[in-house]
């Protein structure tokens, strides 16, 4: 084979392994929306997506209460999570001396590294009980799961802010101090705005996997399949609800779970898109010049 | 009465030793040129009066640095207050990503001052004095970066006018601009002479010729020599001076 | 937030502590969840658990073959998954010069690396497990663990490939060799930290993860020998371990060696990084 040859084979096969990732997206989409159709169609689309009676045992598939309850851990879970996150990148980016920023690097990196599962299993041992013995009821419930899930986006928001207020220039920081602002005003007036596009693209990546998170939500959420009336009743979630009833699914029920799988898909990207869209807002509007 | 005094100043960045044993007066409303070559610690010996080098945390001092006689390095020194006392423009034009007109008003706002009124007044002044009013006055809420460059700088001098100092650092405030801005500038720091005390730290022997009253001339971290301008460039006393403005190091 | 009616200064130690007391959270939720499961977990751990079979469901014995299952499909998965994601970065930083196929190609690993991992879990059911028919196995678990794994090594891989010095690859071309020759000699070589370094976060992912694998591992407790033989990772012992309620100090004893692994992997990791940087910079 000649040089030439050779070099061109290589570019085809390179180019098809780059087209893979595409090519999975599409046949995962295929298979999920293929296996989750029968049950869409069997049982109407916004039947499922509004219903709220889940009894596969009766034939009864709405998601709508584990809709909610999937937005209303991941809501929970972002107002323990944001404050606390941008507070410790802001710390760790603008204030802490190289030492102490050296030394929680790897802190908030062993925090991401931790399996879900293993937070999952730390909150049923000391959470659940925590909360039972604190607020009553049993302890699963959507404050426990929130804990645990924002502890469990607390080093994805940190690391993707942190990073993206290093990256605001040293000039802005130097003509605000220069002013005689204190460093917190530079840190509230300068640097927050300037990184704001990264700190919504933190915010979007810890929603997203708060969203998605599986096991250690089932852990502690309850899995009650009905509409949470509190803070602290027990609820399930669109993945919980997948991974609980899988092992045993069969006919209308195995596919009304994809149809689930369909639901969670659309949703995450409903939020993926919302959040897209006040990103670049945002970058507009400093581009224009107004912060 | 001389409004800045350095005596035996000495600093570090950890074991290097920058400044040596700096030994300086400037009087109220000159404009005093450093110049030397580049590492000389003109520069950081600039960001010394209004504590700019505190950002780094190698840094270290000895010796006195007064302003109006009062111990810049004294613990009781508010570092907010004296560098709105002290106002700096940078090398590159840094105006913040924000409107013209606040970029002009961050000073005032960040010091607690909310009169709208009262703002916008000080802003049109800042920018009249910093002589850029005329091209900016119709586009007040664009955006600071579509200015050219030397609007910018001449922006960023409002920005610190603005906060009403006493003083004015510039660190090579022409370095990045076109020979046409570096003139206005140039002409701007004639102007702003009559209300403020000026540093302003150059490369360029021409432009420390054509603005300053006095030039302090700087080598490896030592002044070699402090005169008036004139003198200076005319009949310098040192040899080492001599052979840097007469171009044969540096 | 306005704090005009306290002075700037104050707000400022008022922030300054917020910021310092959020640090010491980060630090402090850190230390207990160690300090939790290690102290439970370590006295568990002696070289009957590690080393002996599984029994009764997990409630005595030890967790061999949930290591080796978890070594086994971390390893496949990463066999599969490295040149896929290394091959896509070096087609995108070396060859893709049409700007709206890289766009492509990049939407798909970042919608990718955005799935639940559940849903890969209902996938390698459905299409590895059932359709192709390789039923459930170390194989099915490796390949849906590939999958999760690709976007991460590709992003890590395309951004190291891409900050390899133009100099070098001129230098390369200046000598006469072809394209290839120059990816696979000089480029490669002076990327490679960073390609390590998105080899072993997809590792940690891999070996961390349960939900995608709990429909396609079979959770069997008998050694995997065969690729094609169920088995049952560590996170997924552990869930079963945990939520069946069989046996909590065996859950902790397996939960501490889970997080021993991952911090093993991790602490290595910062060192090799450092290492080689220090080396970069001649240190």
């Amino acid at each position: 084979m000649t040089k030439i040859a050779a070099e061109a084979l290589i570019e085809k096969s390179l180019f098809i392994l780059a087209l893979f990732s595409c090519f999975v997206i599409l046949i995962i989409l295929c298979f999920i929306f293929f296996e989750g159709f029968p049950a869409i169609q069997e049982y109407g689309f916004f039947k499922f997506l509004f219903g709220t009676i889940w009894s596969p045992n009766d034939g009864q598939f709405g998601v709508f209460d584990m809709i909610i309850g999937s937005l209303y851990v991941t809501f929970i879970a972002l107002i323990i999570a944001i404050p606390l996150s941008i507070s410790c990148a802001t710390f760790m980016a603008e204030v802490a001396s190289n030492k102490v920023r050296n030394f929680l690097k790897p802190v908030v990196q062993t925090l991401s590294g931790i399996p879900s599962v293993v937070y999952g299993f730390f909150g049923l041992i000391i959470l659940v009980p925590f909360v039972r013995s604190q607020f009553g009821g049993t302890g699963f419930s959507i404050f426990t799961a929130a804990i645990i899930l924002s502890i469990m986006i607390l080093p994805t928001i940190i690391s993707v802010s942190y990073d993206s207020l290093r990256s605001v220039p040293q000039d802005y920081k130097e003509a605000s101090l220069g002013l005689g602002a204190t460093n917190w005003q530079t840190i509230r007036r300068v640097v927050f705005p300037s990184a704001l596009p990264g700190i919504i693209t933190a915010i979007i990546l810890g929603m997203s996997r708060a969203v998605g998170e599986t096991l250690a939500v089932i852990m502690v959420v309850g899995n009650v399949a009905k509409m949470p009336s509190s803070i602290f009743s027990p609820a399930r979630t669109l993945t919980s609800n997948i991974a609980l009833e899988m092992s045993y699914a069969t006919g209308i029920h195995y596919n009304a779970l994809f149809a689930t799988a369909v639901v969670l898909f659309m949703l995450i990207m409903l939020l993926l898109v919302v959040a897209n869209y006040v990103q670049r807002k945002y970058s507009i509007d400093i581009g224009g010049g107004t912060l | 009465m001389y409004k800045i005094i350095a005596k035996h100043l000495n600093t570090y960045f950890g074991d290097a030793h920058i400044l040596k044993d700096i030994n300086f007066k400037v009087a109220e409303n000159t404009v005093t040129a450093l110049i030397g070559p580049s590492g000389c610690g003109k520069s950081t010996f600039l960001r010394s009066i209004n504590r700019m080098n505190d950002l780094i945390p190698t840094f270290k001092r000895e010796g006195t640095l007064l302003l109006d006689e009062e111990d810049i390095y004294s613990p009781e020194m508010d570092v907010v207050n004296l560098r709105r006392k002290v106002g700096m423009v940078f090398q590159k034009p840094n105006p913040f990503p924000k409107s013209i007109f606040d970029n002009v008003s961050y000073g005032l706002k960040i010091h607690g001052i909310d009169d709208e009124g009262f703002i916008e007044q000080r802003v049109e002044e800042s920018l009249k004095s910093a002589a850029i009013w005329d091209e900016v006055k119709d586009k007040l809420d664009q955006s600071a970066m579509s200015l050219s460059g030397g609007q910018q700088q001449r922006l960023c001098i409002a920005r610190t006018i603005a906060n009403n100092p006493e003083v004015i650092l510039m660190d090579e405030p022409c370095s990045a601009l076109d020979p046409i801005s570096t003139l206005k500038i140039e002409d701007l720091i004639h102007k702003l002479k009559k209300d403020y005390t000026i540093i302003i730290v150059t490369h360029n022997m021409q432009q420390a010729s054509r603005v300053s009253d006095y030039t302090s001339f700087f080598l490896n971290g030592e002044i070699i020599e402090s005169d008036e301008t004139e003198r200076l460039f005319v009949s310098p006393k040192e040899q080492k001076t001599e052979e840097y403005i007469t171009g044969r190091f540096g | 937030m306005n704090f005009n009616f306290i002075s700037a200064r104050t707000s400022q130690k008022i922030m300054n502590s917020i910021f310092v007391l959020s640090g010491i959270l980060t630090l402090a939720i850190l230390a207990i969840i160690l300090a939790d499961i290690l102290i439970k977990g370590l006295p568990v751990i002696n070289m009957e658990f590690i080393f002996g079979q599984v029994e009764n469901q997990g409630e005595s014995g030890g967790i061999f073959p949930i290591i080796i299952s978890s070594l086994y499909v971390t390893l496949v998965s990463i066999l599969i998954a490295t040149p896929l994601g290394v091959g896509a970065a070096i087609y995108m930083v070396e060859y893709a010069s049409n700007e709206k196929l890289t766009n492509i190609i990049r939407f798909g690993a970042e919608t990718l690396a955005s799935i639940p991992s559940i849903v890969f879990g209902l996938f390698g059911l459905s299409f590895f497990v059932i359709f192709l028919n390789l039923g459930w196995s170390i194989f099915s678990a490796s390949l849906v663990l590939a999958i999760m794994a690709i976007p991460t090594i590709f992003q890590v891989a395309e951004v190291s490939l891409s900050s390899v010095p133009s100099i070098y690859k001129e230098g390369s071309y200046g000598l006469g060799a072809t394209k290839w020759q120059t990816i696979y000699k000089v480029i490669i070589p002076a990327a490679l930290p960073g390609i390590v370094t998105g080899v072993i976060l997809g590792m940690t992912r891999s070996i961390s993860e349960a939900a995608a694998v709990m429909y396609a591992v079979g959770s069997s407790i008998i050694m995997p020998i065969s690729i094609f033989d169920p088995g049952r990772p560590l996170p997924l012992h552990l869930y079963v371990l945990a939520t069946e309620g069989i046996s909590l100090p065996n859950a902790f004893g397996t939960a501490a060696v889970l997080v021993i692994i991952v911090l093993v992997i991790t602490f290595l990791t910062n060192y090799f990084t450092e290492k080689y940087q220090n080396k970069m910079m001649g240190k």
